[in-house]
């Protein structure tokens, strides 16, 4: 069996005298869109921000392509192939959405027919280019978060509840989009409490609870099992239809 | 209709606030009726608006370095101190051309002492930032302590070195007297400092908004987090604005050396206080409250030292006070996380 693409091993975090991961084991298969659920404050948060090396892990081990990534600096997590679409989005109100891609193109000016095609999953960003990405409803900054994220291709893109908020218009352009990004070279760990759009996306999956990870296999056999469901997602299944 | 939903939803897009640009205008035709003599309200409002402009470039520096790593940087009076007693020691080498009866000899003099004390500056912001501000990044209160000290040392070194006492900074003689334009008497040197004060406001705006570190920079002042995680070195980011700061204190302290022509140790901490002000009133991290800030801040001090020389500095507290009712983070807050 190949390595996965991204893999933590016995990651704990602690921020400040809190201990908040304790012990997480997970495994990313490259190539695919690996769901990462769990009920809320489970950890998936954190774990997304001690891969990305915004928290530093206390112990265990993190690895990425092969390489041992657990004491990195987030700019190079960016710079090895890692992209982050926080669960903020934090795009850069300040900005147009021009500046904001222009700036998240670090290599050079964005690649036109690239930008062309993310501009196709996400017209709304076409549409409001010279606008302040302040001023943009939430959905379209959450484009305009993921938008940022892909402009340049990346390995590995960690993706935060990328429907939280949004109406269900946007959420089916949202699922469009990542569905149009999966069949692309890019390995995607996304972050989900709407279980439907994971379910639509994912090959595989993790479920976390009080920062581990407790459940881990082929999506289709959690999709296809009502009983675990209920047992591993539970109330959160219910109140995020 | 569902996915285009988004495409046509359109942002309220606030219009551009010019508020408070007004201000400052406001500020000067109420003084009018209230001085009088309009050759001398338009002597005071010149006097304040050269001022304005040396303020300005102090304090623009000190607002990036707060809005982008969020550095209580008191030591700032230092560089401003530094800035302009360095430019003393081209004094002895460069007399001639100062003297000179040439106006480009003089510009020349003028520019070499400005480059001089700028550059002073920032290797001296350069070394500080290493040793003193990296080991206390997030931590305020440490900050503050460092900082004062380094800014008591820095004070010390200077006073040790050229004296207690005051040291003449004489202007070139091209730039000295005065013009008379009607009945207005306009000190040649405040027009100067007008126009490279219009030129250093201008440089950073196109800096900040036309080009990618200026972007890097207001995205990263917003976020310093999500500037990382699209992999730029936030800190070296941070050195070079530090850097850039810091000779922009040197800059400013050796114009307001001229503009008195007098040093004293003390002369970057009795101006730092108006700086604090301005940073505070402008808004903490944007250049153009910094700016507004600064012209604000400068008038009040120019027309309240005419009506009520007592009131002066106090005046000014009002000012900071009167703006902070009105918009409690200044004039233009800065989007933060
Ligand atoms: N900055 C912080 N300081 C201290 N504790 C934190 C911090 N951020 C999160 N926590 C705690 O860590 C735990 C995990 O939080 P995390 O945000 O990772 O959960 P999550 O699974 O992403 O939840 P959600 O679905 O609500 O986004 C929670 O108990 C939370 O209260
Ligand atoms: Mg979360």
């Amino acid at each position: 069996m190949p390595e996965p693409l991204l893999s933590l091993s016995g990651v704990h975090t602690h921020v400040g005298p809190y201990h908040i991961l304790q012990g997480v084991d997970l495994a990313v298969p490259g190539g695919g869109v690996t769901a990462l659920l769990g009920r809320n404050g489970a950890g998936k948060t954190s774990t997304l921000r001690t891969v990305m090396g915004l928290w530093r892990a206390s112990a265990g081990a993190i690895r990425f392509a092969g390489l041992e990534i657990t004491k990195a600096a987030t700019p190079d997590l960016a710079r090895g192939g890692i992209a982050y679409v926080p669960e903020t989005m934090s795009v850069f109100s300040d900005l147009t959405v021009r500046e904001n891609l222009v700036l998240a193109a670090r290599a050079g000016p964005p690649d036109a027919a690239r930008l062309d095609w993310i501009l196709t999953l996400f017209p709304a960003l076409r549409t409001f280019w010279s606008v302040a990405a302040g001023v943009l409803s939430g959905g379209q900054k959450q484009m305009l978060s993921v938008a940022r994220a892909i402009v340049e291709p990346r390995q590995l893109i960690l993706v935060d509840e990328p429907t939280k908020g949004l109406a269900p218009a946007v959420v089916a352009n949202m699922l469009a989009a990542f569905a149009e990004l999966k069949r692309t070279e890019t390995t995607i760990l996304l972050v989900e409490q709407n279980f439907h759009f994971a379910r639509s996306l994912a090959d595989t999956v993790a479920v976390m609870d009080n920062g581990r990870v407790v459940h881990a296999g082929r999506m289709a056999a959690l999709a296809a099992d009502d009983g675990l469901q209920r047992r591993l997602l539970g109330l959160s299944l219910d109140s995020h239809q | 209709m569902s996915a285009s939903l988004d495409t046509t939803l359109k942002p309220v897009v606030p219009p551009p606030d010019w508020l408070p640009l007004a201000l400052a205008p406001v500020l000067a035709l109420a003084a009018l009726p209230l001085v009088g003599s309009p050759a001398t309200w338009a002597t005071l409002t010149l006097a304040g608006l050269a001022m304005g402009m040396m303020i300005f470039i102090m304090a623009s520096g000190l607002t990036l370095i707060f809005g982008l790593m969020d550095v209580l940087n008191f030591a700032h009076a230092a560089f401003i101190t530094l800035g302009a007693y360095s430019a003393t020691l081209l004094l002895g080498p460069r007399s001639d051309w100062l003297g000179a009866d040439s106006l480009v000899l003089n510009a020349g003099a003028l520019l070499v002492m400005v480059a001089l004390a700028s550059a002073v500056a920032a290797a001296a912001g350069f070394a500080f930032e290493r040793v003193i501000v990296r080991p206390v990044y997030g931590r305020h209160l440490h900050q503050i302590l460092v900082t004062v000290g380094g800014l008591i040392v820095a004070q010390q070194l200077i006073t040790a070195a050229w004296g207690p006492v005051q040291v003449a900074l004489p202007l070139p003689a091209s730039f000295r007297g005065i013009v008379l334009v009607g009945e207005v008497a306009v000190e040649r040197y405040r027009l100067v400092a007008v126009a490279i004060g219009l030129v250093v406001f201008a440089a950073m705006l196109l800096v900040l908004n036309r080009t990618r570190i200026g972007l890097l920079i207001r995205a990263g002042v917003e976020n310093p987090e999500m500037v990382e995680a699209l992999g730029y070195r936030i800190r070296r980011l941070f050195v070079g604005v530090f850097v850039a700061g810091s000779a922009l204190a040197g800059l400013g302290g050796v114009m307001w050396g001229f503009y008195r022509e007098a040093l004293t140790p003390g002369m970057g901490l009795e101006l730092t206080v108006l700086v604090f002000i301005v940073v505070i009133i402008g808004g903490l991290g944007s250049v153009g409250g910094c700016f507004v800030g600064a012209l604000l801040v400068a008038l009040t001090a120019n027309y309240a030292g005419f009506l009520a020389p007592k009131l002066a500095l106090g005046s000014n507290i009002v000012l900071m006070v009167a703006i902070l009712l009105w918009r409690s983070r200044g004039l233009y807050p800065v989007a933060k996380r």
